[in-house]
């Protein structure tokens, strides 16, 4: 047999459906890959247990020859979904011991369509990071390394768990969140693919929230077409999210003709930024070549307040998840620190249970929210993002997809961008616009550095557009041929 | 009709000269749903402790709100009855501020567009006067849940059930001036609210609550500072409350000092206002839109749907008592004052006296009910068996004074009238042989009086009470009075 | 606008989170340095620009009024640091 851990999602759903190999055997397969590489720190919790007693119920289906979508395929869950009696912690200590008694929308979902929990993936603290450093969890190390080195590297952030977790091989996919590149800028950083769908399109329910508006789960698989099977089982309306569109989910595998013929592909000038590695911008340059060679038309476009957006992201994101985070108050679940007096008990609690980053955050949104401030930080800040938008809307008035850089340069090293926030924001400069806007955005690997670390491009698409996005993608994807894998250093640590 | 400004209200005579009282009144009515605002929890009364709670109600991490629209059109239907602008769009906030029943940290209010704007609300002073309360605007909120104090030594107790029942919160501009006019004020708004079935207004339940604001300036003088006293809950403690509150302002003020704007609470044992030590801290409640909601937008035929329906409110229907019916101002401001007396009236007065009707309902049904402390609707004469008792006096078969001992009775039994008069043979007595008798009899046994009646010919008076006596009341005074004079008439002469 | 020591603690305790001593001034300086760049906005000419509402142009979705969830205390319970009798306990709060 081969090894059933290296099988694409599509390739394992086929292999199930013609019965080459089994639920628990696929399922059994990863679980043995994750045990050998708790090196790389990308799981939180592990449910073998879970896993293979929800592969068993797949493989009675496949006999009963009722199969949903995603029947037997072992997933990584982001520590962010909600999952029924399942430790759930968003990697932060507040949050110590909750199981919830519910399951989110998303995950909920997923099971339906058949698929199977291997575990509960780590994240940046509440998702705030670009590295996956800040979680309470300890950081996950990229599977990556560069060439002829073995200094540990970062996954990207903060769906830093989720990143390596398919990477490395540890199972088919995995769920993710983007609040500002999230799962965009650690799939370009550990050479996988994941979709940021429009804000909307995937229920929000049963995730803990970071930041409201910006906020949206996605998938992140090593092939577009993996994306595209488990968005479809991912999205759709919930009338249990206010902000969830009412709208059918097409088959987005349906969409994967990688036929770019016509194909208006908008390049926005603001993207090339100072300081921005050549091989970013080349690789740039490739992708909209590829494009143009297949009989897609190039137009540069201007979207004139890009270099806005990070500043903007960072006033609304933290006002939000200052108010989204005073729920974490010891009270009704997670941590409690004993305390003189009910305050006391709250402020020692949230010291205890909060870490750096997300005090950081919390305080700064606690002050742009404050009398005196609002309209200056806050309100400037929506403005701001009104125009951000309209940027967009203008853009997509000329052309069908937008076509940038995912991220401005491969994974650093752990630690080395800790002590800077500011220098950590600017990882999501070429994600954060597209959260502003709630529009779709893809990441797909397109090459590697010159110290042989992945590199990704970006695709942008109108509102509920996704199949253009996947389609563009499914072209680039193939385009680029990338196959470039992790060397597996972590089984020799374990 | 005279508005709040240049109307001589209430004066306290202080010892450096008057002293006029303004008061603005912010009422909290909850929503007769069976439902919650943003979640499907049940809002019954004295539920077992958090029986009434949804994961939203908790604010478990990752819940969302989903508005109930019976609340939106609720409280469309009393901006309406108010007379008051409907926006058609408004926006929900968060209030952020951190109390153990408070899970989410923050209460989902309306806060710069409220659902509601500026309306009005007219008062009937018992001396004739009608003033008229501008309301500033009405809006949409959760209600907090409720902690218990006293359960234990150390901790405080947390029940949910209430914390996202929905509420209208209405707010007056400070167009009262005196105690009364406060109370007055509440007990007209909340009669409207009865009429359009909006809120019960049960104000020991607690599902209408009043917060006070007072202040005290020289007539005439700008606004002096305010105390908002919160949650007062009945009509008598409003007044009290505001009596106290004023009385103390002035002293405060005569003595040298000056009033600080704070928050106080009413001891209704002691008849005293306090300062609440807990909301002395300075709030900044940094109110932002709630990103898990989109604004509230209101097409106008749901809005004109909501206008159609509307009942025959208090005013329009006191107008129409007058002008149909001929009651008097006062006795029409009685007979609307609550739904249910109205409803009454109009039962009782349907093809009947009107007046006869109005007389009966106000003195001997409100005597009795006052006494027994009950709601009209709880009365047990019913609307059927009065107008029926009016019939019998109506008619000639019993006379207005046995009608009182029939009307004791029909409280006693709760029965029919017509069955009380003949079960107790109350039957008036007209037939004139009978009546004759007595007179004879009368006339025989009181020589002396019929030679009095000679120079003094208001005796009669005395006779027609013997002969109602003789005949155990139920003669028709007016037929006796007939016989008499015909009998008597040669000692009366004329 | 510069946040000093107070408003480094003013804000800390309006988000209920106890900063060390030792920490307020470093916080101060983080919250300045992102502060100091937040305001790179200042140069948008934003005027005329209504803030935005909401990221996806749709209808607020409205639920009938009917009881459809509740009813588990217990569930609720499960997580509570503390509870007694189905309610949640916190150390006393003095009105």
């Amino acid at each position: 047999m081969t090894d059933l851990t290296s099988l694409s999602l599509a390739e394992a759903r086929d292999g199930i459906r013609a019965r080459a190999f089994s639920a628990v055997e696929l399922t059994q397969a990863h679980l043995r890959s994750m045990e050998a590489a708790r090196a790389l720190n990308a799981f939180i919790t592990e449910t073998p247990q879970h896993a293979l007693a929800m592969a068993r119920e797949a493989d009675g289906r496949v006999a009963e020859g009722n199969l949903g979508a995603l029947e037997g395929l072992p997933l990584g869950i982001k520590d962010l979904f909600c999952t029924r009696g399942v430790l759930t912690t968003a990697a932060s200590h507040i949050l110590h011991g909750f199981k919830p008694p519910y399951e989110s929308t998303v995950t909920a979902n997923l099971w339906r369509a058949g698929a199977v929990m291997l575990g509960k993936l780590n994240l940046d603290e509440f998702a705030m990071g670009s590295s996956n450093e800040t979680s309470y969890y300890g950081p996950v190390l990229s599977p990556w390394r560069r060439r002829g080195s073995n200094v540990d590297l970062v996954p990207g952030g903060s769906s830093g768990g989720s990143a390596a977790a398919v990477a490395a091989e540890l199972c088919l996919g995995a769920t993710g969140t983007d609040t500002g590149g999230s799962i965009r800028q650690p799939a370009a950083v550990a050479g996988i693919c994941g979709i940021k769908p429009t804000y909307g399109r995937v229920s929000r329910w049963g995730i803990v929230a970071f930041a409201s508006s910006l906020d949206q789960a996605g998938p992140m698989a090593r092939t577009v077409k993996d994306c595209a099977i488990l968005l479809k089982a991912m999205a759709g309306h919930d009338p249990k999210d206010s902000t969830c569109a009412n709208i059918g989910v097409p088959d987005y595998e349906k969409a994967l003709t990688r036929d770019v013929r016509g194909l208006r592909v908008g390049i926005p000038r603001e993207y090339r930024i100072d300081g921005t590695p050549v091989e970013i911008d080349a690789l740039w340059a490739r992708g909209a070549q590829w494009l143009r060679d297949a009989g897609a038309e190039i137009i540069e476009v201007s979207l004139p307040h890009t270099q806005y957006a990070l500043a903007a992201y960072y006033i609304v994101a933290p006002a939000e998840a200052s108010s989204n985070l005073a729920r974490y108050d010891g009270v009704r679940f997670g941590l409690r620190e004993a305390g003189s007096d009910i305050t006391d008990m709250y402020e020692k609690t949230r010291a205890a249970g909060f870490g750096r980053e997300v005090q950081r955050r919390i305080l700064i949104g606690t002050y742009v929210l404050s009398a005196g401030y609002y309209d200056a930080y806050y309100l400037k800040a929506q403005r701001v993002r009104s125009l951000i938008k309209r940027d967009f809307e203008q853009a997509f008035e000329k052309v069908d997809v937008l076509l940038t850089p995912t991220a401005p340069g491969p994974a650093f090293g752990i630690g080395e961008k800790s002590d800077d926030p500011i220098s950590m924001y600017l990882n999501d400069v070429f994600t954060v616009t597209v959260n502003l806007a709630g529009l779709p955005g893809m990441s797909v690997p397109a090459g590697l550095s010159a110290e042989g670390l992945p590199l990704g491009l970006q695709v942008i698409g109108r509102p509920f557009d996704e199949e253009t996005v996947l389609r563009t993608c499914s072209f680039l994807e193939e385009a680029a041929a990338f196959k470039a894998k992790p060397e597996a250093w972590w089984r020799a640590v374990a | 009709m005279s508005a709040g400004e240049g109307r001589n209200g209430a004066v306290i005579e202080g010892t450096t000269g008057p002293w006029e009282i303004v008061i603005g009144i912010e009422v909290h009515a909850q929503v007769s749903s069976r439902a919650k605002l943003f979640s499907g929890a049940a809002t019954a009364f004295g539920a077992e402790p958090n029986s009434q709670v949804s994961l939203v109600d908790a604010a478990m991490p990752g819940m969302l709100p989903v508005i109930n629209e019976y609340c939106v059109e609720q409280a469309v239907r009393t901006g309406l009855g108010l007379k008051a602008q409907i926006n058609r769009v408004s926006v929900f906030d968060r209030k952020n501020y951190f109390y153990p029943d408070l899970p989410a940290g923050y209460q989902i209010s309306q806060y710069k567009s409220p659902i509601v704007g500026e309306g009005e609300i007219l008062i009937d002073m018992p001396g004739g006067e009608t003033i008229r309360v501008g309301i500033e605007r009405l809006h949409l909120e959760q209600d907090a849940g409720k902690s218990l104090h006293d359960q234990h030594p150390s901790l405080s107790y947390v029940d949910l059930n209430r914390a996202g029942v929905a509420l209208m919160e209405i707010v007056s501009r400070p167009d009262m001036r005196s105690a009364e006019e406060a109370a007055a004020y509440v007990r007209k708004l909340r009669a409207i609210l009865r009429y359009l079935g909006t809120c019960d207004g049960n104000m020991e339940q607690g599902s209408m609550r009043a917060d006070v604001n007072v202040s005290v300036r020289r007539p005439g003088a700008p606004y002096g500072t305010r105390c908002e006293i919160k949650n007062v809950n009945s009509l008598r403690f409003i007044q009290q409350a505001v009596e106290y509150e004023a009385r103390r302002q002035v002293d405060v003020i005569e003595a040298g000092g000056t009033i600080r704007q704070e928050t106080r609470l009413f001891d209704s044992r002691k008849g005293e206002t306090r300062s609440m030590r807990s909301k002395e801290e300075a709030h900044d409640y940094r109110y932002f839109p709630d990103p898990d909601l989109l604004p509230l937008e209101l097409d106008l035929a749901f809005i004109e749907t909501i206008r159609a329906s509307l009942p025959e409110l208090p005013d329009a229907k006191r107008a129409r008592f007058m002008r149909d019916f001929g009651l008097s101002a006062y006795d029409a401001g009685v007979m609307v004052s609550e739904k249910e007396t109205a409803d009454y009236f109009e039962a009782v007065s349907k093809g009947r006296d009107a007046k006869a009707a109005a007389n009966w309902i106000m003195g001997d049904l409100f005597a009795h009910l006052n006494k027994a402390g009950l709601e009209i609707s709880a009365s047990p004469v019913s609307a059927d068996n009065l107008g029926r008792m009016l019939d019998l006096i109506a008619d000639g078969t019993i006379s207005g004074r046995i009608a009182k001992d029939v009307f004791v009775i029909m409280v006693e039994t709760g029965g029919d009238p017509a069955r009380i008069v003949d079960e107790r043979g109350l039957r008036q007595v007209t037939d004139s042989s009978a009546i004759e008798a007595a007179v004879d009899a009368v006339i025989a046994e009181n020589a002396a009086k019929v030679e009095e009646l000679k120079t003094k010919p208001t005796m009669l008076g005395w006779f027609v009470g013997q002969v109602m006596k003789k005949t155990g009341g139920k003669a028709n005074p007016q037929a006796v009075n007939e016989v008499l004079k015909a009998k008597l008439a040669h000692v009366l002469g004329g | 606008m510069s946040v000093d020591k107070d408003t480094v603690m003013r804000v800390a305790r309006l988000a209920r989170i106890a900063i060390p001593e030792d920490r307020v001034l470093p916080m101060a300086e983080e919250l300045n340095r992102i502060l100091a760049w937040v305001e790179q906005l200042n140069s948008v000419d934003t005027s005329g620009v209504e803030p935005l509402t909401s990221v996806v142009k749709m209808d607020l979705k409205r639920r009938a009024d009917k009881v459809t969830d509740g009813g588990y205390a217990g569930d609720l319970m499960a997580n509570a640091p503390l509870s007694e009798d189905n309610f949640f306990a916190v150390p006393k709060v003095v009105e």
